[in-house]
């Protein structure tokens, strides 16, 4: 108990805190993305795969009460940290250059809080399937899909399809992977420097890194709604 | 040459302060910062008004007491180089160089350019030391010290406790400073003993004093005058870390 008081009583401690919580969100937005990235694979592979992970309602809702707690963590130490730096700088310079820092770096808290609504919306749109925000007048939680052992189940494959459909919403996808990847390209490279795990030999190659992996993340998450504004899986469309 | 200076003047911290502008007189351009703010001072004292207070000692950037927010840089515009070592020649004739005083909830002004540094003070009094007694000093190579370690101990020792990393950081955040000083002295044999305590110690009172958090933007580096390395930093986080896995002692 201590050790968690005193974890959470310092500012190293509470970047402690967010790096690890980062690291696990990143980990999961590699896994998400590789998971819907077989939407290029067709609706059987997909689909079978959604099933898979929404199987076990008790596993489904373990992971995502993991994630909510790892969420909270990681904005509540944001937002601790943020309101400590603030205060740490009571009257501000007229003329400030932050000379040698990255626009990422200083506007983290923004990127993040943005990419928190992005993820509200996110999940209204697919995971509670809300009609209202889908902007297509279709109710996703209607499609459904017969796998070949003749199991029936929702049909994802054509939800992304129809969803990422409405020019509107596919760029709202776009703006949201961008920020998200903005937000990772620093944040990558500081979770590392958080946790002391960098060094004079490897650490530019870190945050190198860590602008490619966001870059990656950004090229497989755009590439969906991309394709579908060019045309992919049109068959499923009305 | 000549420029025109706009300077923060500011009777003490319970009077509100504003921006004053100088037209210098003629200058050499190879006048350092600090002559060029005597010079004006002196036209000032002339004048009967008073001088710009500013800190400066040794003014040959071995002392950190110069300080100064030059244009929006801490230690003005180049890197590696304190304010007492940048001469006007990095400015141009008829240039107009704005002057501010560090500015941190930490280092309270006192008056007009000059703000109290007292906080480092505390940190180093929580734990910037060793404690054993080192007698004189020991004959060279009688306690063995790889190359490596010395060089990099040697590189956060470089660090004169000016307090640019502060003034340039977002958060207002001393970091690097205690990074610096946790580094350089755990490096070594004589530092690694009380490691621990030191670095739980050191940031305790880095935070008791109100200085903000590392969000890594790397700005401290970029206007170290002895470009003291983030790489520093991670090492105090790894410090730390160590430290509370090991509980307090
Ligand atoms: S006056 Fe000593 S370092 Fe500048």
């Amino acid at each position: 108990m201590n050790l968690l008081q005193e974890l959470w009583g310092s500012s190293l401690g509470r970047k402690y805190v967010m790096a690890v919580t980062g690291a696990c969100l990143f980990l999961f937005a590699v896994g998400h993305m590789v998971g819907n990235l077989q939407v290029f694979l067709g609706a059987e592979p997909l689909n079978a795969y959604a099933h898979l992970l929404q199987s076990s309602p008790k596993l489904l809702w373990c992971a995502r009460l993991t994630l909510l707690v790892i969420v909270i963590l990681h904005v509540g130490s944001a937002v601790a940290l943020t309101l400590e730096n603030r205060a740490a700088r009571p009257v501000a310079y007229v003329q400030a250059r932050y000379e040698g820092s990255s626009l990422a770096s200083r506007t983290m808290l923004l990127s993040g809080l943005i990419l928190g609504c992005f993820v509200v919306f996110h999940l209204l749109h697919y995971t509670v399937r809300m009609p209202a925000v889908n902007l297509t007048g279709k109710d996703f939680a209607d499609f459904q899909h017969t796998l070949a052992d003749g199991t029936v189940c929702p049909d994802v494959y054509r939800m992304m399809i129809v969803g990422f459909s409405h020019r509107l919403v596919a760029l709202f996808y776009a703006v949201g992977v961008t920020l998200l990847c903005f937000h990772l390209g620093h944040g990558v490279g500081a979770m590392f420097q958080s946790l002391g795990l960098k060094n004079r030999v490897w650490g530019s190659v870190v945050d190198r890194a860590a602008w490619v992996a966001a870059g990656v993340l950004w090229l497989g998450y755009l590439s969906i709604p991309v394709a579908v504004q060019l045309g992919l899986g049109k068959e499923v469309l009305p | 040459m000549r420029v025109r200076l706009k300077v923060w003047r500011q009777k003490h911290a319970h009077r509100p302060g504003g921006f004053h502008t100088y037209e210098t007189p003629e200058l050499n351009p190879n006048m350092s910062f600090l002559e060029m703010l005597d010079v004006v001072n002196e036209e000032l004292t002339q004048r009967g008004e008073e001088p710009i207070a500013f800190d400066h000692d040794c003014r040959e950037g071995i002392c950190g007491t110069c300080s100064l927010v030059i244009n929006g840089k801490p230690h003005g515009p180049h890197r590696g180089v304190a304010t007492c070592q940048t001469y006007l020649r990095s400015f141009r004739d008829g240039d107009e160089i704005v002057v501010e005083p560090f500015r941190a909830k930490a280092f309270p002004l006192i008056k007009d350019l000059i703000v109290s540094r007292k906080a480092f003070d505390h940190i180093i009094q929580a734990g910037g030391f060793v404690s054993v007694r080192t007698g004189s000093a020991p004959d060279a190579n009688a306690l063995p010290i790889p190359k490596p370690d010395a060089d990099r101990a040697m590189d956060a020792a470089q660090c004169i406790g000016c307090g640019a990393c502060v003034a340039a950081c977002k958060n207002a955040s001393a970091m690097l400073f205690v990074a610096a000083k946790v580094s350089h002295l755990a490096l070594l044999p004589q530092g690694k003993v009380e490691r621990e305590r030191r670095a739980r110690a050191m940031v305790q009172a880095m935070e008791a004093a109100g200085f903000g958090g590392c969000s890594v933007t790397g700005s401290c580096e970029a206007v170290c005058p002895k470009e003291i390395s983030l790489e520093f930093i991670a090492r105090l986080n790894r410090e730390y870390g160590r430290a509370l896995l090991k509980g307090p002692n």
